[in-house]
C-alpha cells in the first residue's frame, strides 16, 4: 500500500511537469512578457523604458529557459521558467502582477471557499442519495417516470439561472437572507445558507438520475433477487442490500472531487460576494493577472491528481477484492 | 436605376461557411449510418419513442433558424444623384431578418416591458404650452396603428387569432403533405409521427404568433439599448447551435485518433496518450479555457489591423472560442474510446484479421471503428448540450463570445444588474432562459434516446 502511494506520487511528477510546461507555453511563449507589459500598461505608444521597468519590477526581465550570461547554477535558475514556473513545485507562488503575495492570499481566502464548498458537497450527496432511493423504491411506476422527466428538466437549466432565480426570489423578494456579502466567523452562516441551498438544488437533476441508475443496477443483481425470493421484505432489501452496495460506486466516484473543493466555485462565490478562492481566480481572470491564474492552474492540477490517488485508495478500502499493485 | 431586394451583396463570414459544411457533413455521417442495417434498426429505436421524435423536431427547428441566420448580406444604400456605382451598408443582415420584416430597425431608446406602449423610465417632456413635466414617453414602434391605448387588449387578441390562423394553415400544409407522402410511399415501419406533427404544429404556431405580433409590439420588451429582446434572443440561436456543433465536432478527430491508436497499438503509444490526457484533464477546465481566451484577446489587441470590421473580429473570436472549447474537452471521449478499443481488439475476428495479414489501418477502419461508433455518437449528442450551457457561464466570466454578438450568455450577463433594478427588468433573462431551456432539454432528451438505443449496456431494461 505504502509503496503504491509512493509510486503514484512519483507518477504525478511528470504530469505536473507537463502542466507546468503547458501553462508556461500559454503564458510566456505565446504571450511574451513584452506583450503582457504593453497590454497591462494599456497605452499603444509606450516607451521601451516603461516596458522594461514593468518587466523588471515583476521579474519578467530574464531569458525564458537558459540564461547564457550566468555561469553554472544561474544558467538555469536565473530564468523566467525556473523562477516563475518551477518554483510552483515548492508551493512558492510569488507575487501577483498587482504586487500582493499570492501564497498569503490563498491561505486567507481558502476558508470561505471551504465553508461554502464542504456543506454543499455533503448535503448535495445526501439529498441526491435520498431522492434516488425514493425513486428506486417506486421503480417502473408513474412516479419513476415523472421523477426522471423532472430530473432531465432540472439538469437542462444552466447553473446561472438557479443562482439568479434563488437570489431574486429568496433574498430580494422575500428578504429571508442577505443578497450577498460575507462575515468571518460564525456570522457567516447567514450568508452561506442561500448559496449552499442553490448549489444543492442545482445538482439534484444530474445527481439523482445518476444515482438512480447505480441503485437500479444493484437492484437487478442476483443476490437481491435471491433475497426477495426467500421472502425478505422490500424495505429491508432496499436498505440492507441495495443501499450499502449501491453506495460503493457513488462514494468512490465522488472522492476525486474532494481535494478540488478547496478551489471554490467561480460562479457561486462571485454572485454572492464570498471572498474565497473562486472569486479570487475570477477577479484575476478579469484583471488579466496571469501570475494568479498560473498559480491557481497549478494548484488545481495538484489537487486533481491528489483526488485520483485518493480514489484508488478508496477502492481498496471499500472492496477487499481490489488490490493495488 | 431602381434597387430591388436582389441587388444585395452577399457576405460570407467564416462561421457561415463552417456551419453549412458542418450540417452537410453531419448529414453525410448520418446517411452513412443509415445505410448500415444494424444502425438503421437502432435509429428506428430512437425515433420509435414519441419523446425522441419530438426532441428531434425541436432540434431541427433550431438548426433551421441557425442556418437561415447564417445567410448574410449587405443591403445597398439608396443611390444619390449623379452616382454610378452602388454602395453597400456597413451593417450585415441575414435571411432571418427578411422573415422578421424589419424588426431590427424598430429600436427604442431603452428598456420597455413586453407589450408595453411606453418606455420603462420617465423622461423630461414638454406639453403644448412648453411646460416641462416628467412622464413615460410613448414608444416609437409599438402600437402605432392604435388610435387610443385602450384598444390594445382587443387588438392583441385579434392579431393573435389572425397569426395563429396563419400558423395553423402553414402547419396544415406541411403535415398534410407529409401524410399524403406516407399514404403513397407506405413505409414498412410505424413511427410515432403524431408526436412530430404535434411538435411541429406547436412550433409553427408559436413562431407565427411571435413574428406576427412583433410587427406591432415588442412582444418580449426591449433591452437597455432599445433592441427588441425577442429578436435578440432569436439571433442568439445561431450562436448557441454553432458553438454546440462546432466545438463538439472539433473534439472528435483528436479523441478518435488518439483514443483508438492508444487502445489498438498499446505500448508506448498508449503511455504517451494516457500521459497527454491525464495532464490536460488535471488542469481545471474553466481556467484553461479562460487562459486561452485571454491570450486570443491579447492577440486581437496587438493586431488591430487584421480586424477592422467589428463583425470580423467577433467572428474570429467566436471561432477561436469554439476551437479552444474543442481542444480542452476531448479527454473524456478519448478515455472511453481507448477502453472500448482495448476490448474490441481482443475479439476473435480482429485476431483472425491479424492472422490473415490484414493491415493495421484496414483493421481499424473495417473492424474497430464500426464497433466504437456508438460511443462517438453518444458523446456527440451529450457534449452538444454541455457546450450550449458552457457558453452562458463563459460569457458571465467574461471569456465568452464577443459582447457585440447576440448570445444567451451575454443576455444573462446583463441580467445581474437588471434584476437588481427597481422595478425589476425580468424580460431579457426570461426569454434567454426559455429559448435556451427548450434547446438544451430537447438535446438532453434526444441524447437519452440515442444512448438507450445504441448503448448495449442500457438496452431494453
Amino acid at each position: 500500500m505504502f509503496a503504491y502511494i509512493v509510486r503514484r506520487a512519483l507518477y504525478a511528477i511528470p504530469i505536473l511537469i507537463g502542466v507546468n510546461i503547458l501553462t508556461f507555453a500559454l503564458f510566456f511563449m505565446v504571450n511574451t512578457p513584452d506583450q503582457m507589459a504593453r497590454v497591462q500598461l494599456g497605452d499603444k505608444h509606450i516607451s521601451e523604458e516603461a516596458v522594461e521597468q514593468w518587466k523588471q519590477q515583476r521579474g519578467y526581465d530574464k531569458p525564458l529557459f537558459l540564461n547564457t550570461e550566468e555561469n553554472s547554477q544561474g544558467l538555469i535558475t536565473d530564468t523566467i521558467f525556473y523562477q516563475k514556473s518551477f518554483s510552483l513545485f515548492l508551493m512558492e507562488f510569488g507575487r501577483s502582477d498587482a504586487g500582493r503575495m499570492i501564497g498569503a492570499d490563498i491561505q486567507q481566502r481558502m476558508w470561505p471557499s471551504l465553508a461554502l464548498a464542504i456543506p454543499t458537497f455533503i448535503i448535495g450527496i445526501a439529498v441526491n442519495i435520498v431522492f434516488a432511493l425514493f425513486v428506486v423504491m417506486f421503480r417502473a411506476t408513474a412516479i419513476d417516470t415523472a421523477a426522471l422527466i423532472l430530473c432531465v428538466a432540472l439538469l437542462s437549466i444552466s447553473a446561472i439561472f438557479y443562482i439568479l432565480g434563488g437570489q431574486y426570489f429568496i433574498a430580494k423578494l422575500w428578504h429571508w437572507v442577505p443578497i450577498s456579502g460575507y462575515l468571518p466567523g460564525f456570522e457567516a452562516w447567514r450568508f452561506l445558507i442561500l448559496p449552499v441551498a442553490i448549489g444543492v438544488v442545482s445538482g439534484i437533476g444530474g445527481g439523482t438520475r445518476l444515482y438512480r441508475t447505480l441503485f437500479l443496477e444493484e437492484a437487478n443483481k442476483d443476490y437481491v433477487r435471491t433475497a426477495r425470493a426467500k421472502g425478505v421484505s422490500e424495505t429491508k432489501v432496499l436498505f440492507k442490500h441495495v443501499l450499502p452496495n449501491g453506495l460503493i460506486p457513488i462514494l468512490t466516484s465522488v472522492v476525486v472531487v474532494i481535494p478540488s473543493l478547496f478551489m471554490g466555485s467561480l460562479l457561486m462565490e462571485s454572485f454572492f460576494g464570498i471572498p474565497g478562492l473562486g472569486s479570487y481566480t475570477l477577479d484575476a481572470i478579469q484583471a488579466q493577472d496571469f501570475a494568479i491564474v498560473r498559480s491557481m492552474v497549478f494548484l488545481g492540477s495538484v489537487l486533481y491528481i491528489l483526488g485520483l490517488i485518493l480514489t484508488d485508495i478508496s477502492y481498496t478500502l471499500v472492496d477487499p477484492r481490489v488490490r493495488l499493485s | 436605376m431602381s434597387i430591388s431586394i436582389l441587388d444585395v451583396k452577399p457576405v460570407f463570414l467564416f462561421s457561415d461557411i463552417l456551419i453549412y459544411i458542418l450540417v452537410a457533413s453531419l448529414g453525410l455521417f448520418f446517411y452513412q449510418l443509415m445505410r448500415n442495417p444494424l444502425s438503421r434498426a437502432r435509429w428506428r429505436g430512437v425515433f420509435q419513442s414519441a419523446a425522441g421524435m419530438a426532441a428531434f423536431v425541436v432540434i431541427c427547428f433550431y438548426v433551421l433558424v441557425a442556418l437561415l441566420d447564417s445567410i448574410h448580406y449587405r443591403e445597398p444604400l439608396p443611390i444619390l444623384e449623379n452616382q454610378t456605382e452602388v454602395h453597400y451598408s456597413q451593417e450585415i443582415r441575414s435571411a432571418l431578418d427578411l422573415i422578421f420584416v424589419g424588426v431590427h430597425k424598430r429600436s427604442e431608446k431603452t428598456y420597455s416591458s413586453p407589450f408595453s406602449l411606453q418606455l420603462f423610465t420617465k423622461e423630461n417632456m414638454q406639453d403644448e404650452n412648453d411646460n416641462l413635466y416628467r412622464d413615460y414617453p410613448m414608444l416609437k414602434h409599438a402600437g402605432q396603428h392604435l388610435s387610443s391605448p385602450a384598444e390594445q387588449g382587443q387588438d392583441v387578441v385579434n392579431k393573435s387569432l389572425l397569426a395563429l390562423l396563419v400558423g395553423l394553415l402553414i402547419s396544415a400544409v406541411f403535415v398534410g403533405s407529409h401524410m399524403l407522402w406516407r399514404k403513397i410511399k407506405k413505409p414498412t415501419t410505424e413511427l410515432p409521427w403524431w408526436s412530430a406533427y404535434l411538435t411541429a404544429t406547436v412550433l409553427v404556431l408559436a413562431g407565427s404568433w411571435a413574428i406576427g405580433l412583433s410587427q406591432y409590439y415588442h412582444i418580449a420588451g426591449t433591452n437597455i439599448v432599445g433592441v427588441d429582446v425577442f429578436y435578440q434572443s432569436i439571433k442568439a440561436i445561431r450562436t448557441g447551435v454553432l458553438i454546440g456543433t462546432l466545438a463538439t465536432l472539433l473534439t472528435l478527430p483528436i479523441a478518435i485518433v488518439l483514443g483508438i491508436s492508444a487502445g489498438y497499438f498499446r505500448g508506448w503509444v498508449d503511455d504517451a496518450v494516457q500521459y497527454i490526457y491525464t495532464t490536460l484533464s488535471s488542469i481545471p477546465g474553466i481556467l484553461l479555457i479562460a487562459a486561452s481566451v485571454l491570450l486570443i484577446d491579447v492577440y486581437i489587441e496587438l493586431h488591430p489591423e487584421s480586424f477592422s470590421l467589428g463583425a470580423v473580429r467577433a467572428d474570429f473570436k467566436f471561432l477561436a472560442l469554439c476551437f479552444i472549447l474543442g481542444m480542452t474537452s476531448w479527454t473524456g471521449l478519448c478515455r472511453l474510446l481507448r477502453a472500448e478499443t482495448l476490448k474490441v481488439s481482443q475479439l476473435d475476428y480482429v485476431q483472425a484479421a491479424h492472422a490473415f495479414g490484414v493491415s493495421n489501418l484496414r483493421v481499424i477502419f473495417k473492424h474497430i471503428l464500426p464497433n466504437v461508433t456508438h460511443i462517438i455518437l453518444i458523446a456527440m449528442v451529450l457534449d452538444f448540450s454541455v457546450f450550449v450551457l458552457a457558453e452562458a457561464v463563459l460569457s458571465y466570466i467574461g471569456v465568452g463570445v464577443d459582447p457585440s454578438m447576440a448570445s444567451w450568455g451575454n443576455m444573462i450577463n446583463e441580467a445581474r444588474s437588471e434584476l437588481s433594478r427597481d422595478p425589476v427588468v425580468w424580460w431579457p433573462v426570461l426569454s434567454a432562459f426559455v429559448l435556451m431551456f427548450v434547446l438544451v432539454l430537447a438535446a438532453n432528451v434526444f441524447s437519452d434516446r440515442v444512448r438507450d438505443a445504441f448503448d448495449p449496456r442500457f438496452g431494453k431494461g
